[in-house]
C-alpha cells in the first residue's frame, strides 16, 4: 500500500518545529509502524537528508521506549499495543498519517518525535522503591501473600513507563503511571512500612514535575499499552489520602 | 587494614596510554579446595575496603540491565561512589526487560529434589561442558539468595494460593525450580534493580547518565581507570575517570542484524575494550532460540521471542510429507486439516524422554532440520507449528489462556493469527550470546580493574545457556559476586590510584573518538548503516549460525573484511555530530560489528567440533547430533587484539572438570 505521512520536525528543544510531509511507498501490511518508519528512513539518509527521528529499543511492546502519536491517539489506538506492535494491515493504501510526539510541558522535545522523560524517572527516584539492602532480606516464602493481593499487584506493575497516559490526557496528567507504582508497592506486605512516605513522596513530585490534574476522563486507560485500570488511581487517591490523614495525627 | 601500594600513576608512566602488557596470561584464579567451599573460603580471603574508605572510591558502571542496575545499587548500598551510564533513555528500559520465562533458583521449594549442586549439574552438563565449573557452582549457590531479594524489592512473583511462590518446570529441566512473573519476568526483576539503584541515586551514592553511549575505554598504565562517553542529545564528548571500570553492557547477538535483541544492543563497549586488550572468549558461542515468530519479510528490523515455557504445552510439529507441506504453504491446505498419523511430531519422535522440552540448541537444530528437507509451513520455508490443540482440550481454553495469554496476544498482534484457533509458526532466531569478555573467578577482565559481569562475560553458559538462567546470573553477578570481589581490586591498588580526567591518556582516547565520529561523517556515501548492518547480518547467518562449516567460515573471513573496506568507502551518515543523530549511533555500532563478525568466524573455525549452540557440520554422530572432542578442545578460547590488520592471538584456558563428568548429552 502507499500511504502520505505528516511527520513532526523539531530540531531540538528551543526550536518551534514544524510538520513535513513523505510518502510510503509499498508498504507491506506485516510490516509494524515502525519498520514502515524505517523504510522511509531508508530513502531520506540514502538521499543525503537527516532521518526522522524516533525512539524504539524492543520493539516488543514492552521496554516502554517507543512513543508517539499516531493520527491523534498515543501509540495508534490499537487496544493494548504499543507503536512498536502496531501492524500496517490496520491502515489502508492511501491514507494519510499524521505522526507526532508526546505532547506535554513535563515531557519537553529532543528532537522530532523524541521527547524527554526523566520527569518518570524523579517521580520514581522519590519513592518507588523498598528499602532494603541487598542481603539483608528473609528468605522468600517468609512472606506469604495472598494470591489475589500478588496477582492485582502484578496487573499494576506491568507498566512500561511510556507516558502515553500523559500524552492522551488532556491535563497531561501522570496520574495513571504514579498510580500504578503507588498500587503496586501498597498492595505488597513487603511495601508496607513505607506506604504512606511514598504515596505522599511520589504525588508531591508529580505536582513538581509539573504534570497536570486527573480530569478523570478516562482517556489514560484507553491508550495504555498495558491496559491499567483506571481503579488504581481510585487507589491511589486512597492511599494519599490515608497518608494525609496518618501524617495529620503522628 | 594495611593497604598495599603497588603502584602510583605519575605523569612518566602515563605516556604509554595504550601499552598493553604484551603477555597474557589467564589466570582463572580458581580457590582451591572443594567445590562447595570454594566461594566461602574465597569470600573470606578477598581483601576488603575499610567501611570509611569505601566512599572515596570510585566504580563506573556501564550498562543498566539486570547486571549493571544490580551492581550499580549494591555497590552505592556499600558507600562505593558510582557512577552508571546508559544508552536508553532510562535505567529501567534495558533489554533484560523483554526476557519473559523467569529465573532459576535452586531453592527446592518444590521439594522435587532439587539441590544447588543438582542446578549446578545441568547448568554444567546444558552448557555441553564449556563453562568453568566453579563460577557455575557459586552462581548455583547464589541462586537461592536472589529470589530473596527480588521477593523483598516487592517483585510480583507468581503465588499459590496459600501465598507461597510458585514454580514451573523450564527448558530442559526435570525439577521445577523456575519463579516467573506471568510472562513478564525480566520486566519485573528490572523494575526491582531500577528501584534499589533509583534510592541510591535519590541518596546521592550513582549519578546516573542516560541517553549516553559510552565508545572507549583508558587504560593507564595497563590499568583500566575510565571511559570517554557520547552524550546522544548534544553530541558532547566526555571523560569519566575512577579507580575500577565495569562492563554490563549485555550481549552481541545484533551482529546477525535480525535477532530478539533490542535495537540498540550492540558490542561497542566489550569490542573496544578487546581492542584495548582485553580477551574476548568463546565469540563463537552464540544462541539460537527454538521458539520465535518467523521472519514475515525484508522489511523486518528484528524479532520477536515467544517464551520457551509454551514448549511444555506446546507441541511442535510439521508435516510428514513434503507434499503436503508444500501445500500448507501454497495457503492450499491449513493445519487443522492434516491428521494426526500425517503429523510428524518432531521432538517427541526422536527424544522420547525430554520431548518438546529439549534444550534450545537441539530443538533449533531440529527445526532447521525438518525445514531444509523442505518441511517447513510458512511461504519462506523457514517455519515449524507450535500447536496448543491438545493442550486446549486437555486443560481447556481458560488454563492456556491463563498461563499463556499475553504471548498469544501478542503472537496475534504480529501475525494477525489467533493461537488458540490455529497452532503458531515458530522458527528458530539468534538470542543469547554465551561468548564473552573473558574473566578470572573475580569477574575481572585479563586487564585489571576492568570488570565484566551478566551477559558480557563468558563464563557460566559455557556453550550453551540453559532457559531462565540469563536473569539468574545476571542478579548473580551483580547482587552478589561482583560486590565482593571488587574490594579485592580496590584495596589492593588503594584510594589514589585514580586518575585526572586531565590526564594524557584520556586525551588520546578522546581525540581517537572524535576523529572515529569525524570520519564516519565524512565518507558521504551512498549506503545506510542499516544496509551494511544487513548485509553483515546476512553472512553471519548464513555462515556462522545454527551450522557452520570450514569452508563457509573461510568464505566469510573473505566476504566481512571487503564489506567493511565498502562501509568506510561508501557509507551514509547525514547530519552532524553536535546533535541526536541516530544514524551515527548506529554507523558507529556496525563499525565495530564488521569486525567483531570477523572474530566471531575465526573462533568457529578452529574449533573444530561441535558443541552446544556451535554446530560444525563437519562434526556429528551418525544420528546427526552434536559431536564434542574433549581431548583437543575442553578449552575457553580467549581472543587477544594484536592490531589493526593483524591476525588476533588465540589463549587457551583449559578447563578441568573435578565434579562433572564429562558425557555426550543425550536428551533421548
Amino acid at each position: 500500500m502507499n500511504l502520505k505521512l505528516k511527520v513532526w520536525r523539531q530540531d531540538n528543544a528551543e526550536d518551534d518545529g514544524r510538520f513535513e510531509y513523505f510518502e510510503a511507498l509499498d508498504i507491506s501490511p506485516d510490516m509494524s509502524f515502525l519498520e514502515m518508519l524505517d523504510v522511509v528512513n531508508e530513502g531520506i539518509i540514502s538521499d543525503g537528508d537527516e532521518a526522522i527521528a524516533f525512539d524504539s529499543d524492543c520493539r516488543e511492546g514492552i521496554c516502554g521506549t517507543c512513543s508517539m502519536v499516531i493520527n491523534g491517539v498515543p501509540h495508534g489506538g490499537q487496544k493494548g499495543t504499543t507503536a512498536c506492535q502496531l501492524h500496517m494491515r490496520h491502515f489502508n493504501d492511501g491514507d494519510t498519517i499524521v505522526i507526532e510526539p508526546w505532547r506535554a510541558t513535563a515531557f519537553p522535545v529532543h528532537r522530532d518525535l523524541i521527547v524527554d522523560r526523566s520527569s518518570f524517572d524523579r517521580i520514581q527516584r522519590s519513592g518507588g522503591f523498598i528499602s532494603v539492602r541487598t542481603g539483608s532480606v528473609p528468605d522468600a516464602n517468609a512472606t506469604p501473600v495472598a494470591k489475589e493481593n500478588s496477582d492485582l499487584a502484578m496487573d499494576a506493575a506491568q507498566c512500561i513507563g511510556c507516558g502515553a497516559c500523559v500524552a492522551a490526557c488532556k491535563n497531561a496528567s501522570a496520574m495513571l503511571f504514579v498510580a500504578a507504582k503507588v498500587s503496586h508497592l501498597s498492595l505488597m506486605p513487603q511495601g508496607q512500612p513505607e506506604r504512606n512516605r511514598r504515596a505522599l513522596a511520589m504525588v508531591n513530585q508529580m505536582d513538581e514535575e509539573g504534570f497536570g490534574n486527573c480530569s478523570v476522563n478516562g482517556s489514560c486507560e484507553a491508550v495504555c499499552p498495558k491496559e491499567i485500570s483506571l481503579d488504581f488511581i481510585a487507589r491511589m487517591n486512597r492511599e494519599y489520602g490515608r497518608a494525609l490523614l496518618k501524617k495529620g495525627c503522628s | 587494614m594495611a593497604i598495599k601500594k603497588k603502584k602510583t600513576p605519575t605523569k612518566a608512566k602515563t605516556v604509554k596510554t595504550n601499552s598493553r602488557t604484551s603477555k597474557v596470561i589467564l589466570d582463572s584464579k580458581i580457590p582451591a579446595g572443594p567445590i562447595a567451599d570454594k566461594w566461602d573460603k574465597h569470600r573470606f580471603n578477598l581483601k576488603l575496603v575499610n567501611p570509611a574508605n569505601k566512599r572515596k572510591y570510585e566504580v563506573i558502571v556501564v550498562g543498566s540491565g539486570l547486571a549493571g542496575a544490580s551492581a550499580a545499587a549494591s555497590l552505592a548500598e556499600l558507600g562505593y561512589k558510582v557512577k552508571c551510564f546508559c544508552y536508553q533513555d532510562s535505567p529501567r528500559r534495558a533489554h533484560s526487560i523483554a526476557a519473559q520465562g523467569g529465573i532459576n533458583a535452586a531453592k527446592n521449594y518444590q521439594n522435587d529434589g532439587d539441590s544447588a549442586y543438582r542446578l549446578f549439574y545441568d547448568t554444567v552438563k546444558g552448557g555441553d561442558y564449556r563453562s568453568r565449573e566453579s563460577n557455575v557452582y557459586r552462581l548455583a549457590q547464589v541462586s537461592v539468595d536472589i529470589i530473596d531479594q527480588c521477593a523483598a524489592q516487592g517483585v510480583p512473583f507468581a503465588r499459590e494460593y496459600g501465598g507461597l511462590l510458585a514454580n514451573r518446570s523450564f527448558g530442559g529441566a526435570q525439577v521445577s525450580r523456575t519463579f516467573y512473573a506471568r510472562g513478564q519476568t525480566g520486566q519485573q526483576l528490572l523494575l526491582g534493580a531500577y528501584s534499589a539503584l533509583n534510592r541510591q541515586i535519590s541518596l546521592g551514592n550513582v549519578e546516573m547518565h542516560t541517553r549516553s553511549e559510552m565508545l572507549d575505554v583508558v587504560m593507564i598504565d595497563g590499568h583500566a581507570k575510565g571511559i570517554v562517553v557520547r552524550n546522544m542529545i548534544s553530541g558532547e564528548i566526555s571523560r569519566h575517570a575512577a579507580h575500577s571500570v565495569v562492563l554490563a553492557t549485555g550481549g552481541y547477538g545484533n551482529v546477525f542484524f535480525l535477532s530478539t535483541n533490542a535495537m540498540g544492543c550492540n558490542v561497542t563497549a566489550s569490542y573496544r575494550a578487546y581492542k584495548r586488550g582485553a580477551c574476548f572468549a568463546n565469540p563463537c558461542f552464540t544462541q539460537i532460540h527454538p521458539t520465535c515468530i518467523p521472519v514475515s519479510g525484508d522489511h523486518q528490523s528484528k524479532l520477536t521471542l515467544m517464551s520457551e515455557s509454551l514448549r511444555n504445552d506446546g507441541r511442535v510439529w510439521v508435516p510428514k510429507d513434503k507434499k503436503t507441506a508444500e501445500k500448507i504453504r501454497k495457503g492450499e491446505l491449513s493445519p487443522n486439516d492434516i491428521s494426526d498419523k500425517d503429523r510428524d511430531y518432531f521432538l517427541e519422535r526422536k527424544y522420547p524422554s525430554f520431548g518438546n522440552l529439549v534444550p534450545r540448541d537441539v530443538a533449533s537444530r531440529n527445526a532447521k532440520e525438518v525445514c531444509d528437507e523442505g518441511r517447513s509451513v510458512v511461504s519462506s520455508g523457514l517455519g515449524v507449528y507450535l500447536d496448543f490443540a491438545d493442550s486446549i482440550k486437555r486443560m481447556g481454553e481458560n488454563t492456556v489462556r491463563e498461563r499463556y495469554g499475553n504471548l498469544f496476544d501478542m503472537y496475534e498482534k504480529i501475525t494477525g493469527t489467533n493461537a488458540y484457533q490455529n497452532p503458531m509458526t515458530i522458527y528458530p532466531a539468534v538470542h543469547y550470546t554465551m561468548g564473552g569478555l573473558w574473566v578470572d573467578y573475580n569477574l575481572m577482565s585479563n586487564l585489571p580493574g576492568l570488570f565484566a559481569i551478566g551477559e558480557a562475560n563468558f563464563s557460566d553458559h559455557g556453550a550453551n545457556r540453559l532457559g531462565a538462567s540469563a536473569l539468574m546470573q545476571g542478579l548473580a553477578d551483580g547482587y552478589f559476586v561482583l560486590p565482593y570481589t571488587i574490594g579485592q581490586y580496590l584495596a589492593e591498588n588503594g584510594i589514589s590510584d585514580r586518575p585526572s580526567i586531565d590526564d594524557s591518556a584520556f586525551s588520546v582516547v578522546q581525540d581517537e573518538v572524535e576523529s572515529r565520529i569525524e570520519t564516519l561523517l565524512s565518507i558521504k556515501g551512498d549506503r545506510t548503516p542499516t544496509s551494511f548492518h544487513r548485509e553483515l547480518g546476512q553472512i553471519m547467518w548464513d555462515k556462522c549460525g545454527m551450522a557452520r562449516n570450514k569452508e563457509g567460515l573461510e568464505e566469510a573471513l573473505l566476504t566481512i573484511p571487503k564489506l567493511r573496506k565498502e562501509f568506510w568507502q561508501n557509507l551514509s551518515v547525514p547530519g552532524k555530530n553536535t546533535a541526536l543523530n541516530q544514524s551515527l549511533e548506529h554507523a558507529g555500532r556496525v563499525a565495530d560489528f564488521l569486525e567483531f563478525g570477523e572474530l566471531m568466524c575465526r573462533d568457529a573455525l578452529q574449533r573444530e567440533e561441535s558443541c552446544g549452540g556451535h554446530f560444525r557440520e563437519e562434526h556429528q554422530t551418525p544420528e546427526g547430533e552434536a559431536k564434542r572432542n574433549d581431548d583437543d578442545f575442553s578449552y575457553v578460547s580467549a581472543w587477544e587484539h594484536k592490531g589493526e590488520n593483524k591476525k588476533p592471538q588465540l589463549h587457551k584456558e583449559n578447563l578441568v572438570y573435578d565434579e562433572v563428568k564429562m558425557t555426550q548429552r543425550s536428551y533421548k
